[in-house]
This record gives structure tokens, C-alpha cells and sequence, in this order.
């Protein structure tokens, strides 16, 4: 049996949405390189829409496809349909991922709300709070 | 398909696939059976024994085959332990990058009061036979120290490490499962009283090694049972799995010069090529080094997801990485020479053997540089590395 799923290999393969945004709206960074993954996802808002999405990963495979399926997921919705993303979401999109690298998806997840999150500061727009857990520890992303 | 993870295991030879093959239908009795069919099989297995002895310069008597590397090692450290504890001896030496078969046999002993001393092996991924000197105390019982690291493939000092644990009277035991076939190895030439050897990693099966332990050493049994291998390892024996081994152990060591002299300018092409992209270095010393291992560390990336890019070109290698290891922390042996965790993350292990050619290696260099590259174009921490935001280990 293979390591992950055909849909998580495409995904590794071919990722979807790699890049860069400059000026993007949004801007969410999780991860840490003692860990070995960091995840950069970079959000375009218009009108309260996410017209477009680019992400930066260094990780293993499965944190590369949890990118970029994450990526395809969000992108074109609007940003509180983005809000309700989870990493279940990822890892059904993904066929699945092996249970040591769920918190791949976990990152996926984060870096989106962390991005969001960027945005709606940038703009000064209220928001839950709670919506929003710290990451900026590397044993929270590691403990997963 | 180009299989660069010989370290991991190896292709059986044809002669070592012959040499089972009449034990698993013409003579397939049991040895300890009493009839001749029996003892047929009986005389198989001491003529093995006698031409592994042969291969490592000891005794028949001091040859026990076991189920591999890891059983040999496990043996060989529980009964230097139990003949320590009875004399109140209870301080073992080791190094900090072990295989786990040592390490966690280690780890098991200290939890019953024994007190162990772990070396550093430097940047190099050497200890000294000075530090094994200044670490033997009054009660220590055994030092144990690889004779090749598995990882980064350096050569340990053993029979200078040896002397030392002569000139001091205590127990030297080796885990020789990367080195025996791919270097010299002569227990009584290197001082060595005890020794573990895997078969598979010289192209022999899988499944089967040997431990060597010198004359008046007494092995504890750890496999409890029939009265197999002088009653120290129970169990009916694994004879066709024992005779492809010897049959690959003579083979490997009657052209260990040969094979080396073919796969050292190879191994070197290797790290010459490898050593072009920017921000990664050779693991371990360059020098004293097993002739096919060649281990790098690349900034800005991680090792799975380059094994599995590499993968895809059709070639087969490993990594340090956490996520290649199943925990959460990058190899041992990569931390142990200093390397930090966020490099040993994007590690790469490739290790080949004389069947290579240059083309085969023109081939890695050329992949592994293209998967390094497309990687890092991906990475937002090489991006942080590139704009100065974090610090490069490497200095180019």
C-alpha cells in the first residue's frame, strides 16, 4: 500500500495555487523550521471574497498537498464561508491523510485563519476573537 | 530504477540465492534431529559457522547466529550487563549515535540502575580512543561503539578503541552491521570481543546475522528455549538464511578491495556533484568513510518530501527528516554531530556499491539538484533564508 492516497500524490505532485501574492490582503505564516514545516498562505479579498489565494510551503508531502488542496478549497468563497474551513475538510478533500500527519492539515488550517485573520486586522475590522487560537508555538503545531 | 539506499538493504547475490536454495527442499531437516537426514543438515550449519569464522579471523565456537544486527547487538550488551552486575560493575560506554538496537538496550539497563556514558562523536561523526580511555572507570563493564555509523557512514577508530578497552580489561563489543563486507574487519587484528553483523546488508537475506563473542565470554540467552547454538540462542536454526549468508560473506570480503576501489571514486563523484548546491554539506568526515555513503544536509527543505520527489525520478534514498523517522524529531545521528534540527529535517542519505557507473551518479546529481531547486522555490523558510530573515547555517 502507498504512503498517501492518489488525490494527497496529485496534490504533491502538481500543487495548485504555489506562489506568491504581493500586496496580498492577507498574509498567515504557521509552522516553524525546528518542526520542519512551515506554511505561507497569502489572500486577495475583494468585496469580501477570496478572488484569490497563493501558498508557501516547506514540509513533507502531505503538508505540501494539505496547502494546496486547502488553497483550492477557499478559493472564490467568500470570507465567511473560509472562516468555517477545517482541517477535516482538508483531509476528506485528500482521501484521507495517515494519522501522524493530520496536524498537516491542522497547519493548512491555521495558515488560512492566521491570513484572515491578518486581513481583518489590516482593515480594522472586528472580529471573534476566539475564532482565532495562538499558533505561534511550535509544540502546539507539534503536539498534533 | 536506481536503488541508492544500500545502507537500508541490499540485492541478494545469485551466489548467496544458490547457496539457500537446497535447504529449503533437498535438505530440509532439522539439525538437532538425530537421524543422518538430520545431521546432514547439522553439518551444513557447522561448516557455516567455520567459514564465517574464517571471514572475521576467530573460532567457529565464538560464532552464534542470531535473526540479525539487531538480536546480536541486544545479546551482546545484556550478557556484558549480567557478567558486570555479578562483579558490581554496572557503567557502560556508548557513543550518542548508536543504532537504536544499542541505544534503547542501553536505555532498558539504565531503567535497571546501570549508569551508561554516552561520547560525543563531534562535527565529524568520530570518537576518540582518548575519550573511550578518560571515560573507563573501575566499574565499568562494557563499551560499545559502532564500527560504521548507518547514517553518514563514518569509520569508527576500532582498534585503537579496542587496545584501550585491552589495556584496561573491560568489554569492547562493536555493531559492525553497515562495515563487515564493505570494509576490512579481523576481530583479533582490531581487539574486538564482541561483534554484531546483519546479513542483508552485504547481499545476504534478510532475517539472519551472526554475534561474535571471543573465548570465555558468557552469553545470556535472550531467546529462551531448546538447547540450539550451545543453549545460547534457542530456537530451530535458520540454515538456508545462514548459508546464503555465509555464502555472501565470503563473496563480500574475497573482493572487498575490488568493490571498494570501484565504488570509492563513485561515492567521491558524488559528493563532488552534491557539493554544488549552494547551502548544503557532506554529513560526517569525508576521510574515513564507508566506500558507498554519501549523506547531505540542504537548507530550506524537508527530506520527505525530496525522497519522494526523488522517487518519482526513479531513485530510491532516505532521510533524517521527522517526518521519515515516525516521531517528531529529525535523526539522532544528525543531531549527535551538531547539526540543528532545522537542517537535519532536509537531510539525504544515498548509499550505492560497485555495481553503480558514473552515469547512474551523473543521474542522482542531476536529480537531486532539480528536486533541491523546485523545493526551495516552494519554501517560505529558504525565502527567509534568501532575504536574510533567518540565519544560514551553511556558509555558502
Amino acid at each position: 500500500m502507498a504512503l498517501y492516497s492518489e488525490k494527497v500524490m496529485d496534490h504533491f505532485r502538481n500543487p495548485r495555487n504555489v506562489g506568491v501574492i504581493e500586496n496580498a490582503d492577507g498574509v498567515g505564516e504557521v509552522g516553524n523550521p525546528v518542526c520542519g514545516d512551515i506554511m505561507k498562505i497569502y489572500l486577495k479579498i475583494d468585496n469580501d471574497v477570496v478572488t484569490d489565494v497563493k501558498f508557501e510551503t516547506f514540509g513533507c508531502g502531505s503538508a505540501i498537498a494539505s496547502s494546496s488542496m486547502a488553497t483550492e478549497l477557499i478559493k472564490g468563497k467568500p470570507v465567511s464561508e473560509v472562516l468555517q474551513l477545517t482541517n477535516k475538510a482538508v483531509v476528506e478533500a485528500l482521501d484521507g491523510l495517515p494519522a501522524h500527519k493530520l496536524h498537516c492539515s491542522v497547519l493548512a488550517e491555521e495558515a488560512i485563519k492566521k491570513a484572515l485573520k491578518d486581513y481583518y486586522d489590516k482593515n480594522g475590522i472586528e472580529y471573534d476573537k476566539s475564532l482565532f487560537p495562538d499558533c505561534d508555538s511550535c509544540a502546539h503545531c507539534c503536539d498534533q | 530504477m536506481i536503488y541508492a539506499d544500500n545502507a537500508s538493504t541490499t540485492k541478494m547475490s545469485k551466489t548467496a540465492i544458490n547457496a539457500m536454495l537446497p535447504y529449503f527442499d533437498n535438505i530440509y531437516g532439522n539439525p538437532s534431529s538425530l537421524y543422518a537426514f538430520g545431521q546432514e543438515a547439522k553439518e551444513a550449519l557447522e561448516s557455516c559457522r567455520a567459514r564465517v569464522a574464517a571471514c572475521l579471523n576467530c573460532e567457529p565456537r565464538e560464532i552464534t547466529f542470531t535473526s540479525g544486527g539487531s538480536e546480536a547487538d541486544n545479546q551482546a550488551i545484556i550478557s556484558a550487563a549480567r557478567a558486570g552486575a555479578k562483579k558490581g560493575k554496572k557503567h557502560i560506554i556508548s557513543t550518542a549515535f548508536e543504532h537504536h538496537a544499542v541505544l534503547h538496550t542501553l536505555k532498558a539497563l539504565e531503567k535497571e540502575g546501570f549508569e551508561i556514558t554516552i561520547l560525543d562523536v563531534h562535527s565529524t561523526g568520530l570518537v576518540t580512543p582518548e575519550q573511550v580511555s578518560e571515560a573507563i572507570r573501575e566499574d565499568t563493564c562494557l563499551v560499545t561503539i559502532m564500527f560504521a555509523n548507518n547514517e553518514i557512514g563514518t569509520i569508527e577508530p576500532i582498534k585503537e578503541i579496542g587496545e584501550v578497552c585491552r589495556e584496561k580489561k573491560v568489554l569492547f563489543h562493536t555493531d559492525a552491521v553497515q562495515a563487515v563486507g564493505h570494509v576490512r574487519v579481523d576481530v583479533k587484528e582490531q581487539n574486538i570481543d564482541m561483534l554484531s553483523i546483519s546479513a542483508h546488508k552485504f547481499h545476504g537475506p534478510k532475517g539472519v546475522g551472526v554475534l561474535y563473542a571471543k573465548k570465555g565470554i558468557v552469553l545470556t540467552s535472550v531467546i529462551n528455549g531448546g538447547a540450539q547454538e550451545r543453549g545460547k540462542r534457542a530456537g530451530t536454526e535458520n540454515i538456508a538464511g545462514i548459508a546464503g549468508m555465509t555464502a555472501a560473506l565470503e563473496e563480500a570480503c574475497k573482493n572487498i578491495d575490488e568493490n571498494a576501489a570501484k565504488t570509492v571514486p563513485l561515492r567521491d563523484r558524488l559528493i563532488e556533484g552534491l557539493s554544488k548546491i549552494p547551502y548544503g554539506e557532506l554529513n560526517g568526515t569525508a576521510q574515513q568513510r564507508l566506500p558507498g555513503n554519501v549523506n547531505f544536509c540542504f537548507e530550506g527543505i524537508e527530506g520527505e518530501s525530496l525522497l519522494l520527489l526523488l522517487d518519482d525520478k526513479g531513485v530510491c534514498a532516505s532521510s533524517g527528516s521527522a517526518c521519515t523517522s515516525g516521531s517528531l524529531d529529525p535523526s539522532h545521528v544528525l543531531l549527535a554531530i551538531g547539526r540543528p534540527h532545522e537542517v537535519a529535517h532536509g537531510s539525504l542519505r544515498l548509499t550505492i556499491n560497485e555495481e553503480f557507473t558514473e552515469k547512474d551518479i551523473d543521474y542522482i546529481i542531476e536529480a537531486v539538484t532539480d528536486v533541491v531547486t523546485y523545493l526551495r522555490n516552494m519554501s517560505p523558510f529558504w525565502r527567509d533564508l534568501v532575504n536574510g530573515k533567518r540565519p544560514h547555517v551553511f556558509a555558502k
